[in-house]
């Protein structure tokens, strides 16, 4: 954390001017500025205490309890134990990681590339950027229900038509147990690939033009400045990126709950899904305590990635 | 202009005046050089590859946006039988009203206004006396405070659904806040991104103007009020609008939160829209629904994307 501070190492703390002979009572703590510090600080105190620490210790104590929301009773690992022993756990695993890995491999190279085009673009760089955005602006679930719209298995469903211009059969889309998931990919990565593509178009403007010079004045074709200048200065936003998409789509929840709910076939259960499924949606009662130990499980793999996240920009950050 | 003699031949009025332009002097120059743009396959190139660019992203960009205005307002029919039609039979302006007064759309619509501005107060609140804390006040504790915020943005929000439904569910002490927007106010506004921009804005700005503000007698409201939020208003205006942006698009907690559906807002209440309004009129009330973001989009669009490329940096 220290190293977001960087400018206290060089200003000195303003406190070092209060008086030299420190009254340590409460008249002197008050007549320092003291009380009003804290009264500055306590909407943030108070709303972090209850809505976000005490919910964070909460977590790791209920996944070790059995509770209706009235009462509560110790059950050591055996909320862990049913989560674990869940036949849909695997499935759900595996749902997302696969959701993962199609994201990764369609939705996290195309910000990159389309964010090299548009940079060299000199008019109108604004009109390139606003439409790129603008499905990022559209609220979730308005283009989860407008794409739902556009996957309609009927020969004149939106993008059936589209594909029947070239000449491929209708296809069932989300109705499918194996096309599920891609449609889900495909509606995710046009959500989102606008945010990417102004983050890398950020970063584009901070590499420094005379590494180009440079670059040509060695001979160095256009690919070759993108493959040896343009993409190693990118490495820093690249991994920051990778992990932040894999720390987001480990907690898809919002597509396969209002495209399929986790259909066709279980084959878009996500183990987010899982968790609300457990907790909001089961009709003997909340399972609470199974659901707060799979989002106990599943934070405790993303800490991990997070960890990494912040590692690797500390690094790039200091250069 | 050195550059015109080294160009063989005479330069034709066009490559002219794209010299002109290219000899600018060209402060972000990118991957290509000014030389690269003059050689023919890469003008070529450079030509068609905007235009595929630029096409593309009419394309996929705004075109789902322009289908769905033209679906609010044509009729079910045409939309499910030639869905691709650029020129609808009939215009049909009822599906609007239709939506607005009889699936109520107007009232959620309004809840969305409400629960936006509402969680743009609180937010703007908890981030601005909190970053003023931790960077300009800074008491002894400033520092574990700032620790135990930040450490915050490690802990997926995933692990806090649950237990932080109970505590607005049923909270340990007062009442509970299902159905109440505080529900969906006070957990959104322990934002430590948004307190972390501001604070590091806040860093930025120059302590002798505070020292001196202080020997003139002005205590801590005052000068956060007097200097330190007029010093801040970009970096207010780029919080303002991640705010009320992550406000209207988020679904799952206000779902959660606002069970009742005279509270909910029209993000939480599409689905159900959905499921039990006939096409039109239930494209037309999508259409409503994005009708705020897009205003605002095209409203604040350099500082949307400014806030967009921030949030990277700051991330990154």
């Amino acid at each position: 954390m220290t190293v977001l501070d960087d400018r206290r190492t060089v200003a000195p703390p303003v406190r070092q001017h209060a008086p030299r002979r420190r009254d340590r009572s409460i008249r002197g703590w008050v007549r320092r500025g003291g009380l009003v510090t804290l009264l500055f600080a306590l909407p943030m105190i108070l709303v972090f205490a209850i809505y976000s620490w005490w919910p964070i210790l909460q977590s790791i104590w209920m996944s070790f309890q059995k509770t209706n929301l009235i009462t509560y009773q110790f059950v050591g690992f055996d909320n862990f134990v049913n989560v674990l022993s869940d036949p849909l756990l695997g499935r759900a695993v595996l749902n997302t990681l696969y959701f993962a890995l199609l994201a990764l491999v369609f939705g996290f190279p195309l910000p990159i590339f389309m964010a090299v085009l548009m940079s060299e673009v000199k008019r109108m760089k604004g009109l390139y950027s606003a439409l790129a955005y603008l499905p990022v602006i559209v609220p979730p679930v308005v283009a989860v229900l407008l794409w739902k719209f556009f996957y309609s298995a009927a020969p004149t469903g939106v993008f059936n038509t589209i594909i029947g211009w070239f000449g491929i059969p209708p296809q069932p889309w989300i109705q499918d147990a194996t096309q599920a998931m891609p449609s889900l990919v495909l509606e995710a990565t046009w959500a989102a690939a606008g945010g990417s593509i102004i983050i890398y178009l950020a970063a584009l403007l901070a590499v420094p033009p005379e590494l180009y010079d440079a670059a040509e004045v060695d001979g160095a074709s256009i690919w070759r400045k993108i493959w040896h200048v343009t993409l190693p200065q990118l490495r820093g936003v690249i991994f920051v990126m990778l992990i932040l998409q894999i720390i987001a789509t480990a907690q898809v929840f919002l597509e396969p709950y209002l495209f399929t709910g986790g259909g066709p076939n279980n084959a878009t259960v996500t183990v987010l899904l899982l968790i609300y499924r457990y907790a909001f949606e089961n009709s003997l009662g909340g399972k609470y305590g199974e659901a707060t130990a799979l989002s106990v499980m599943l934070a405790l793999f993303l800490a991990a990635a997070s960890f990494l996240y912040f590692k690797a920009t500390e690094k790039w950050s200091t250069n | 202009m050195t550059t015109l003699t080294r160009l063989p031949g005479r330069p034709s009025f066009r490559a002219r005046r794209r010299l002109e332009a290219a000899s600018e002097p060209d402060v972000e120059r990118g991957i290509l050089s000014p030389h690269d743009r003059r050689r023919r396959p890469v003008k070529v190139g450079q030509v068609l590859s905007h235009v595929l660019l630029l096409g593309g992203l009419v394309v996929v960009g705004l075109g789902p946006l322009l289908w769905l205005a033209k679906a609010a307002i044509s009729t079910t029919q045409d939309t499910i039988q030639y869905p691709l039609q650029f020129w609808p039979s009939g215009i049909d302006w009822a599906n609007l009203e239709q939506a607005w007064v009889d699936v109520e759309v107007g009232k959620y619509f309004f809840n969305t206004i409400a629960l936006a501005l509402g969680q743009l107060v609180v937010g703007l609140v908890i981030a601005t006396s909190g970053a003023y804390v931790l960077a300009i006040l800074r008491p002894a504790y400033a520092r574990v405070l700032q620790a135990a915020v930040l450490a915050t943005l490690f802990v997926p929000s995933v692990v806090l659904l649950v237990p932080l439904f109970i505590t607005v569910a049923r909270p340990p002490f007062g009442p509970s806040l299902l159905n109440n927007y505080l529900g969906v106010w006070l957990p959104t506004a322990a934002n430590a991104f948004n307190i972390l921009i501001v604070k590091r804005f806040f860093d930025s700005l120059p302590q002798e103007v505070f020292e001196a503000a202080k020997t003139d007698g002005a205590g801590p409201v005052r000068v956060f009020w007097s200097i330190v939020l007029p010093m801040s208003r970009p970096i207010l205006g780029v919080v303002s609008v991640f705010i009320v942006i992550a406000s209207l698009k988020d679904y799952l907690w206000p779902k959660l939160v606002l069970t009742d559906a005279a509270v909910q807002p029209l993000g939480v209440r599409l689905p159900n829209i959905q499921s039990q309004t006939e096409l039109d009129v239930t494209l037309a009330s999508l259409a409503i629904a994005t009708i705020i973001p897009v205003v605002l989009f095209l409203l604040f669009q350099r500082l949307i994307l400014r806030g967009a490329g921030l949030g990277g940096a700051v991330k990154g």
